[in-house]
């Protein structure tokens, strides 16, 4: 299955267009709040205006009894209404709340574990079985109408995972561990991006979400468990080699090889994913050899250093790397 | 008019008395070059004199940060820990096998040293190890004081290095096959 960043990305990235469970119910009491502030707005200044015409005009008449009266009654129900009206708010904000709280199916959750870094993230799927966990990296796949629960927390420092379509903003805090949730309703493709300032390239920390039938994301996920398939072209077995003996091998994981470093994102299956670098390059051949020769060009400060590989060195761990499907 | 040209002065004045850090993303590669380097006092031959100078960052925060952050990825702390030491020796104390000039302490992780200490030598690019040498220094306190790490988050009881005093850097040499253990 091939996956394409859809072409109008950012318009896709907003929390006026919410697919989850949480982000349904907050888009609700938003709008709810809005119509009635603007309706309440409109009633005040037109009350405003009238008033003061009214007064202009009614200079000379007298201030009579039955005036008071009137505009007392006048008072007494406005504020009758912003009370009633303060009230609906607090009873629906307190509704959303608890519903946003906690996924009423929290047996049947998914729990991933989402790790902050500078600058990308670190998912790992958590499991019962510990054949079936897994490792990944800048992309999430979850299953539709099924609860994802997720467990944040940093490595180094503040980050705050923030996928405008699907959940409010949750900060990853180094030394403590924050719950987030979402229920996606709407299969597709949703960008997010870490919302708290976490250094130089905190505007390249993003992170992708591809929500899947449950069919297709067990499938995936199946297909994820395995190592990748070993190379078999003399141009990909170079590529190995290369990858092995290069400082590729200091940081970055590869199941089935005897890379296990943890410092970088785990590439066992990086072939398969849409964007490298953290949601910065779309993952193709030609962007992965130009990361890998020079990623301080197009991430500076990244803390993965340029790695000199002569030009056929370079081709051949390409290939190696893309062939990890 | 006088007010705003004595401002003007003392802003132009302010301003030079800034110094930027410099940061270099672009990294020279990992080099197979042997450094010639002396390690012991014990040398036949004219003498080579070890270069004292600090080393490509050793007056850069910023570069040994990144040291300190390498000390742990690259699991130096798994033999020498935070600097106490374990298997392998303490590096927060005045004594150097190896020496402590940025040239012998960059030879010593470039090539490995006997008994245990790996060489790096291709896995780690150059400016990588300079990190790690400008850190390993700030541990036992050598070098600019304000640009050391003000944290210490690993161990109880262990101040940061900024914090460390220094005392007078010692080289040892290795120990004769007689005192092993």
């Amino acid at each position: 299955m091939q996956l394409q960043i859809p072409p109008a990305w950012a318009g896709h990235e907003s929390v006026f267009r919410p697919s989850s469970e949480p982000a349904h119910a907050v888009f609700g009491l938003f709008t709810f709040m809005v119509i009635v502030s603007v309706i309440v707005y409109v009633v005040v200044i037109v009350a405003t205006f009238t008033a003061v015409r009214r007064s202009r005009d009614s200079e000379a008449t007298p201030l009579t009894q039955e005036r008071e009266r009137s505009s007392h009654r006048a008072v007494t129900a406005a504020t009758a209404a912003t009370v009633l009206i303060l009230f609906a708010y607090l009873l629906y904000d307190f509704g959303v709340g608890r519903a946003v709280a906690a996924p009423r199916d929290a047996a049947n959750a998914l729990h991933i574990d989402v790790v902050g870094h500078q600058w990308w993230w670190e998912v790992q799927y958590q499991d019962t079985a510990p054949q079936r966990l897994l490792a990944t990296a800048n992309e999430i796949h979850v299953p539709i109408h099924r609860p994802v629960l997720l467990d944040l927390s940093s490595n180094d420092v503040i980050h705050s995972f923030w996928i405008p379509n699907l959940n409010g903003k949750k900060d990853l805090i180094p030394g403590h561990h924050n719950d987030a949730w979402f229920e996606v309703d709407t299969a597709g493709v949703y960008r997010g991006q870490c919302a708290e300032f976490c250094g130089l390239e905190h505007a390249k920390m993003a992170i992708v979400i591809v929500a899947q039938t449950p069919e297709q994301y067990s499938a995936w996920y199946n297909a994820q468990l395995q190592p990748p398939q070993p190379p078999t072209d003399s141009l990909r077995l170079a590529g190995q080699k290369v990858f092995l003996s290069a400082p590729c091998v200091m940081c970055h994981a590869i199941g089935g090889t005897p890379a296990g470093a943890t410092m970088g994102p785990d590439l066992t299956h990086v072939g398969s994913r849409m964007t490298l670098a953290a949601g910065v390059l779309p993952n193709t051949p030609s962007n992965l050899e130009s990361w890998i020769a020079d990623p301080q060009r197009i991430k500076p400060g990244a803390n993965m250093p340029a790695t000199y590989l002569s030009r056929a060195d370079l081709r051949a761990v390409t290939a190696y790397l893309e062939g990890l499907k | 008019m006088w007010r705003i040209a004595t401002a003007a002065l003392f802003t132009l004045v302010g301003m030079v008395a800034c110094e930027r850090e410099h940061r270099t993303f672009h990294g020279t590669p990992a080099s197979n070059a042997t450094p010639t380097v002396r390690v012991t006092s014990l040398e036949p031959g004219p003498v080579v004199v070890t270069d004292s100078a600090a080393g490509p960052y050793g007056g850069n925060a910023y570069g040994m940060s990144q040291g300190k952050q390498l000390f742990t990825q690259m699991n130096c702390v798994g033999c020498h820990a935070h600097g106490g030491g374990a298997m392998g020796p303490a590096l927060m104390d005045m004594t150097w096998i190896y020496g402590s000039n940025p040239d012998q302490i960059f030879a010593t992780i470039q090539q490995g040293r006997p008994n245990g200490m790996p060489s790096f030598r291709g896995k780690l690019t150059d400016d990588q190890i300079w990190q790690l040498v400008a850190y390993v220094r700030s541990m036992s306190g050598i070098g600019r004081r304000d640009v050391r790490s003000g944290r210490a988050d690993e161990m109880y009881g262990r101040s940061s290095e900024q914090n460390t005093k220094t005392g007078k850097p010692k080289t040892t040499g290795p120990a004769s096959a007689s005192e092993m253990p």
